[in-house]
């Protein structure tokens, strides 16, 4: 998904650094907060990068381009956009170094479309549809489905942004269509990542506010 | 809760599977990444734009796969650590409880 070195021109490359900077200065602070308060919920923070990491490093062709998943879903809906925009940043800036995949003058709107947007959407679509009676696997599925989705739509804005409105569309064909079946497998493994979190150590879960204690029983009984 | 997420996982990855070959075959393979791809659609429409700036370093093919494959790895110890520990664990408490 990623935009590539230098194809964003300086005055955009510079403005989503800076608003990228701004969100992981914030966000660092508050992971600090997070952390310190606790400690317990590391071995999680820990597991969701591993997603992100695991399932970025995945190049699935489909169609006529190939994509990756983004593997945001299981940190937007533990941890909020704020974190997970700290783990994209290390992973992305793994991947600009040493990969040539992204790039370190892009990687201000990468972190911001695959770290903050996508995350941002997921994480406040789960807020709202956890307190209502929908399946809580749908739920789950569905928050990382517009993670991995959302990620997508806003890079071919970025681009858009700066290349000219036109190629918005053709953009949206390339990225966002055949991320579709992406995004579809991606919520599934989560889901699935989800449901043993659940019936391994359920704690997490309920420290970080993901889930009521009923819910949690229900996922396991 | 009846229907299996494990079931559905598996009828996902084999039907993007079924999906993938069936173009591979009708195509003959031809791929391109999504990212080159939308570099190729900015060139189209914007000949005269330079890139600002070139990757300091770009692995050669094999490498590359080498590199990602890496990435996965690092994931995938941290995700068998995670749920072998908190597995293990459960399997201990029980068997205190029993005891």
């Amino acid at each position: 998904m990623h935009i590539m070195e230098g194809m964003l021109p300086t005055e955009w490359a510079a403005f989503w650094w800076a608003v990228t900077g701004i969100i992981l200065v914030v966000s660092i602070i508050h992971l600090n907060k997070v952390v310190r308060k606790n400690r317990d919920v590391l071995p999680l923070l820990a597991v969701s990068g591993a997603f992100i990491f695991v399932l970025s490093s995945l190049k699935i062709p489909v169609g006529i381009s190939s994509s990756h998943p983004t593997g945001t879903g299981l940190s937007s809906i533990a941890f909020g956009p704020a974190i997970t925009s700290v783990l994209c940043a290390i992973v992305l800036l793994f991947q600009a170094l040493f990969l040539a995949h992204g790039g370190l003058t892009t990687l201000g709107a990468n972190c911001f479309a695959m770290g903050f947007f996508g995350p941002l959407l997921a994480w406040c679509l789960f807020k709202f549809m956890k307190k209502t009676s929908v399946n809580i696997y749908f739920t789950v599925f569905l928050a990382t489905f517009v993670a991995g989705l959302g990620t997508y739509i806003m890079t071919s804005l970025q681009i858009a942004l700066a290349h000219g409105m036109e190629v918005m569309l053709p953009l949206l064909e390339i990225f966002a269509l055949w991320q579709i079946p992406i995004a579809i497998v991606e919520g599934l493994v989560i889901v699935v990542a989800f449901k043993y979190i659940a019936k391994v150590k359920g704690d997490f879960l309920l420290k970080t506010n993901v889930i009521t204690e009923e819910q949690l029983a229900k996922i396991n009984s | 809760m009846s229907l299996k997420v494990e079931y559905l996982l598996i009828a996902a990855v084999v039907l993007l599977a079924a999906f993938f070959a069936f173009h591979a075959l009708t195509t003959g393979g031809e791929l391109i990444a999504s990212d080159d791809a939308a570099e190729d659609l900015i060139f189209d429409h914007n000949p005269d734009y330079e890139p600002i700036f070139d990757p300091i370093f770009e692995p050669p093919g094999e490498l590359e796969s080498l590199l990602f494959c890496l990435q996965g790895a690092i994931g995938a110890l941290i995700i068998g650590l995670f749920f072998g520990y908190y597995y293990a664990m459960n399997k201990v408490k029980k068997r205190e409880q029993k005891a």
